[in-house]
């Protein structure tokens, strides 16, 4: 059972919140190539350990978020607000990999 | 290899049992093979004993980095059909199930297929409407496959419970399909292709691979480093970690698979019930254990533990469907990573590394896939070219946009 912390709500049941997949991918130029929308598009780091992803609280405020969260642990480290710059982790002894992004 | 028999069994029996010789030689690694593979469950070793036995490349060796069929080829719900859409997946598919009907002859070891027919339930109309549509198809594709009205259903699992809050509409049955024992499948191919020559070498873990201008030239573990011509990655929800280790990306998303027992039964469920819509399937074993399955936990996870919502959720149906199961009590929950792709169809073939090759995204279904899978990755690494079964199977497609949109893959919805 995961906590999550809404920025905008506070602290709320996973069961209130619908996950978005991988934050941060970077969308390509016009005129990118194939191989590059499709990466984009498919290919995902899926780390074992730190990753940010993208959540809608969407039985409460229903706004987009970024989690910084350990895919082992399922422990989450820092949430930030769309448009806010990542944060810097300190702590993160409890990480399982140092695959942070 | 000695073949097991009614004789091998009674002699053994009549000396008490004892000294029955290992199913398979558990090997110490060699400096080099022609072929490496990555991972030992139901995929790593039928690809090893079809290179063994088809094409006679023995000198391959499947690493282990914890125990033979300890993943996913353990933790699956075991079940086996072929009840799919599109006919690239039909005709994988039923490969596969034809594979395993003639398995346990094959590998002299009993896999306890029981084809006891897969139900899928529609609760609706427009649900019954989209149901009759992919049994069209399926039944186009030459797989067996027949709609039940919700009295030939009350009839054929008499604990179902056709009033439920979403009303039983009627549903569809692939007859052929059913359950076998998914550790004997390991253990199967295992001995098999151990008494082939092929090396099996367990706790031993792939930490990185040995590239050379674009191609792999071997593979380095906690054990050394391990030459091969070949290499074939089968690790389920770590394909992607190791895809990483060898420098590229793969549209994979791992996530946890949750599946529970409850304590044994007489005999009361003979069919497979699956339902789509309020989300569990239920079989009974041959133990009497009933084995409830569902969806995936909804976030990417690399944790062989599934979440509590998801666990009630499967429940809550389960007992809706079946209220006579309310009073059981769980003996076991546990969870399985699994490799779901965009289109919920495999990732097989090359990889952008030469020789280096890839057998994975089976996500939520790949039990069922054992067989046709190692037959026909085995025939891809042999003649650098996919097999004609998986040639739209390919990292490629993503690139090409000729996606396979498999909804019937993982038999509930996502």
């Amino acid at each position: 059972m995961l906590t999550i912390p809404c920025p905008f709500c506070g602290e709320r049941d996973e069961a209130e919140f619908r996950y978005g997949g991988e934050a941060l991918q970077e969308i390509p130029q016009a005129g990118a190539s194939d191989a590059e929308w499709a990466d984009y598009l498919f290919n995902r780091d899926n780390p074992k350990g730190l990753v940010h992803e993208r959540w809608c609280h969407s039985y409460g405020c229903n706004q987009w978020f970024q989690v910084v969260r350990d895919t082992v642990t399922h422990r989450i480290h820092a949430v930030y607000r769309v448009g806010e710059a990542r944060p810097v982790l300190d702590d993160v002894d409890g990480a399982s990999a140092d695959t942070g992004g | 290899m000695r073949g097991y028999s009614f004789s091998t069994v009674f002699g053994r029996a009549l000396r008490g049992h004892r000294r029955w010789p290992a199913a398979w030689r558990s090997a110490e690694p060699a400096r080099a093979y022609d072929v490496v593979v990555v991972g030992a469950g139901g995929h790593g070793l039928a690809t090893a004993y079809y290179l063994a036995k088809h094409h006679g490349i023995t000198n391959v060796a499947v690493l282990e980095k914890g125990w033979l069929g300890g993943g996913n080829t353990g933790r699956n719900t075991q079940v086996t059909r072929s009840n799919y859409f599109w006919p690239q997946s039909a005709a994988f598919f039923e490969r596969s199930l034809e594979l395993y009907e003639g398995l346990s002859r094959e590998l002299n070891f009993n896999v306890m297929l029981s084809q006891r027919g897969i139900l899928t339930l529609a609760h609706s109309h427009h649900e019954m409407e989209a149901l009759r549509r992919w049994t069209n198809a399926i039944r186009i594709n030459g797989i067996d496959s027949d709609v039940l009205t919700p009295a030939e259903i009350g009839k054929l699992v008499p604990l179902l419970n056709l009033d439920a809050r979403f009303p039983v509409h009627g549903g569809f049955i692939q007859r052929r399909g059913g359950i076998s024992r998914h550790d004997a499948v390991a253990w199967g191919y295992a001995r098999a292709a151990s008494a082939l020559g092929v090396h099996i070498v367990e706790q031993c873990e792939v930490t990185g691979f040995d590239i050379d201008q674009g191609k792999v030239t071997g593979v380095t573990t906690n054990r050394g480093s391990i030459a091969a011509d070949r290499v074939c990655i089968c690790v389920a929800g770590h394909t992607g970690v190791l895809a990483a280790k060898a420098g590229f990306r793969v549209p994979i998303t791992s996530m946890a698979l949750q599946a529970m027992v409850s304590e044994p039964l007489k005999p009361c469920l003979d069919t497979v019930v699956l339902s789509p819509v309020i989300h569990v399937y239920v079989s009974q074993s041959d133990r009497g254990e009933l084995v409830i399955g569902g969806g995936a936990d909804g976030y990417g996870s690399y944790a062989q533990r599934g979440g509590v919502p998801l666990l009630e959720e499967n429940l809550a149906a389960l007992i809706e469907l079946f209220p006579a199961f309310s009073r059981l009590r769980l003996m076991r929950q546990w969870a399985g990573i699994v490799d779901i792709t965009p289109d919920t169809t495999p990732i097989m073939g090359p990889t952008p590394v030469r020789d280096l090759y890839v057998s994975g995204g089976w996500g939520t279904g790949g039990y069922k896939a054992i067989p046709a899978g190692g037959e026909t990755m085995a025939h891809t690494i042999v003649h650098d070219a996919p097999h004609p079964l998986i040639a739209d199977f390919g990292l490629d497609r993503f690139e090409t946009g000729a996606l396979i949109d498999e909804g019937a893959a993982s038999g509930v919805s996502h």
